[in-house]
């Protein structure tokens, strides 16, 4: 989410040896070798269908967070915060499914909108299989995301137990939504240093975690190359309501205000991104789901925008490379 | 530990049977102020802290023992206005500690239900023996008190043992505040007897907003009438609850009370609101509801088998 908090830690005589002088990758470009630096500027101009602007990607997530939800490495945002039993917080993300995501569909197909990619917790799924069902007759995309959100990628995780959970994640999945996954966004956006080659071997195209561009890039796993989409994440209504502790109308406006700079981006640098990331448990509840409704109809009173699922802008962005 | 206590099933918003309230109203809206005692020095329970700082923490304690000297009348008085009666989260201790307050709740029709003996006084790590000990005791000294027997549980400071609604059940209480899950009543699974769950909402709990997202009481007057306005507007598909869950120590502040006001003064001017208490929600959702809930439940899960 953030960098650690500055801690005043008491200097006990340490000293810092002759290592902590040595720069071993500093040299042009990155300091890993997963992706190639690359400006946003400099990109090849992308042109959505029927000319429009602004590809509109609309994220909601469906998610479980168990009541014994471990503490390290680190709990997801929303997670249990009190003792155990936390039916409080238990409870308050399950109304999300039970409640919340049938206002969020509302409001997206009240405005209009028919693409929309759905990131299912395996556990939800399998909980509640409905949901799944709802969104197939839709035709709404489906993305893996992970077992639930106490089940974390991480440096520190035994790596079969990763490779473990992820198969598990994603075949559960596949079989229950009878869909073959062709995204992925981790739980919490928590990976370790294996995750993208592990979802790559399973048969994932494009991954959702990282947050370092506005555009798709070529993102290199042992595996074969994913694409990663820019998946919003600042202006997710859970980092805006629960992070932020914005109110509504800070949520309407960083989302409009986030599509009119993308929109006069287009001018000079060809067809962007509008991505918006909804958890039914933050904008489901009765005071908040008109904000998203004010965000959708904004959006949807717009000329410019082409409403698509994450792969299939994936798919016009990788043919125009 | 587990990860889930299946409380509750499923049944999902679009599969609900269509509830409508005494007079076809489509939101039933309560308030329940906590009337809370916080201990100065209370016993430590191993699983919770009650004060941040070395105690006497004067300044949390004494901002709560504002809320009895000073909010409850001002609150009450606001509540007079729009006659809307209280259903009041008790700590239970605080019939003995200021009976005055309970009095003026009395003479005022409100209903008495249990939020434990102090709000210092944890569920965490309790026996059942000593989670029924709290109820019993709840039970016993409420009547004694006020001639009313308690319908309705929040527990303690919201802290919960497994066993929590098992035991509330088994001794005849009605219906938990603890469960988040739904805008409507819902049947709780426990081990014996029937069991609902009355939302309460954490989300509107005068605290959370003040407290946790730290929004100005202005604001908290808006969230409240955009929950007001959404919660009607989807009971025209099957009635809502709408519930102000409330604290005279943050709500009754002379800088915030004007809220309370405005959002009571918006809410009560509206048609399709029944305008009631946890008690009466709960036995009219059992007598009128309750079966056809559990039916609903049933024939969702023998037709939605994988």
């Amino acid at each position: 989410m953030s960098r650690p908090p500055i801690e005043q830690k008491e200097n006990k005589g340490e000293t810092l040896n002759e290592e902590y002088f040595i720069y071993p990758h500093r040299s042009y470009g990155m300091d890993h070798k997963r992706y190639k630096w690359s400006l946003l500027k400099d990109r090849k101009h992308i042109n959505w269908p029927s000319e429009k602007k602004i590809a509109l990607w609309i994220n909601v997530a469906l998610e479980f967070f168990p009541l014994d939800m471990p503490a390290k490495p680190f709990k997801a945002l929303g997670g249990t915060v009190t003792s155990y039993p936390d039916l409080r917080h238990y409870t308050l993300r399950d109304y999300g499914n039970r409640v919340g995501f049938f206002r969020v569909s509302k409001a997206i197909e009240s405005a209009g909108f028919r693409n929309v990619t759905v990131a299912f917790n395996s556990e939800v799924a399998q909980r509640y299989p409905y949901l799944v069902d709802y969104v197939n007759e839709r035709n709404w995309e489906i993305i893996g995301h992970g077992i639930n959100m106490s089940h974390l990628s991480y440096t520190g995780l035994d790596y079969q137990k990763e490779v473990e959970n992820i198969k598990l994640a994603i075949e559960s999945l596949e079989k229950i939504s009878n869909k073959k996954l062709k995204g992925w966004w981790s739980p919490s956006r928590s990976e370790s240093w294996e995750t993208p080659d592990i979802i790559a071997k399973h048969g994932i195209e494009y991954f959702c975690d990282w947050i370092n561009d506005d555009m798709p890039y070529e993102f290199s796993t042992s595996n074969g190359n994913l694409i990663a989409m820019p998946h919003q994440h600042w202006i997710s209504d859970a980092m805006c309501y629960l992070h932020y502790k914005h109110k509504e109308q800070d949520f309407i406006d960083q989302a409009i205000d986030q599509f009119n700079f993308l929109l006069r981006e287009t001018k000079s640098y060809g067809g962007r991104i509008m991505a918006i990331t909804i958890h039914p448990w933050a904008s489901g509840q009765p005071h908040r789901i008109k904000a998203l409704e004010t965000v959708l109809n904004y959006f949807a009173e717009s000329n410019e925008v082409w409403n698509a699922n994450g792969y299939e802008i994936m798919q016009h962005w990788k043919k125009q490379q | 530990m587990k990860k889930d206590l299946k409380l509750y099933d499923f049944l999902p918003w679009d599969h609900r049977p269509k509830l409508r309230w005494p007079n076809g109203a489509k939101l039933a809206f309560w308030v329940a102020p906590n009337i809370e005692y916080y201990e100065i020095d209370p016993p430590s329970n191993p699983l919770r802290t009650p004060w941040a700082k070395p105690i006497p923490d004067i300044v949390p304690y004494s901002e709560r023992d504002h809320g009895n000297r000073v909010g409850h009348w001002r609150m009450m008085e606001v509540m007079d206005k729009y006659k809307v009666r209280g259903s009041i989260s008790l700590s239970v201790a605080l019939l003995d500690h200021h009976p005055e307050i309970i009095e003026a709740c009395k003479d005022r029709g409100w209903e008495f239900f249990s939020h434990g003996i102090y709000n210092t006084r944890y569920s965490y790590t309790m026996t059942e023996e000593q989670e029924l000990k709290i109820i019993d005791d709840s039970i016993e000294n409420v009547r004694k008190h006020t001639g009313q027997t308690i319908a309705g549980y929040l527990a303690p400071a919201l802290t919960h043992t497994e066993k929590t609604m098992d035991l509330l059940a088994h001794r005849n209480i009605l219906y938990t505040c603890d469960l988040f899950i739904d805008d409507q009543p819902f049947p709780v699974n426990v081990r014996n007897g029937k069991f609902i769950s009355i939302p309460y909402s954490l989300e509107m709990n005068d605290i959370i907003v003040y407290n946790s997202y730290m929004m100005p009481p202005r604001h908290y007057a808006k969230m409240l009438k955009a929950n007001f306005d959404r919660l009607l507007l989807d009971g025209d598909d099957s009635g809502t609850v709408m519930c102000i869950p409330l604290h005279a120590y943050a709500v009754a502040q002379g800088h915030r009370l004007a809220a309370f006001d405005q959002a009571l003064e918006y809410i009560t001017s509206h048609k399709d609101v029944w305008v009631t208490t946890g008690k009466e929600i709960a036995e009219y959702f059992y007598s009128n509801y309750y079966d056809e809930y559990i039916a609903a439940i049933d024939k969702f899960n023998k037709n939605y088998k994988r």
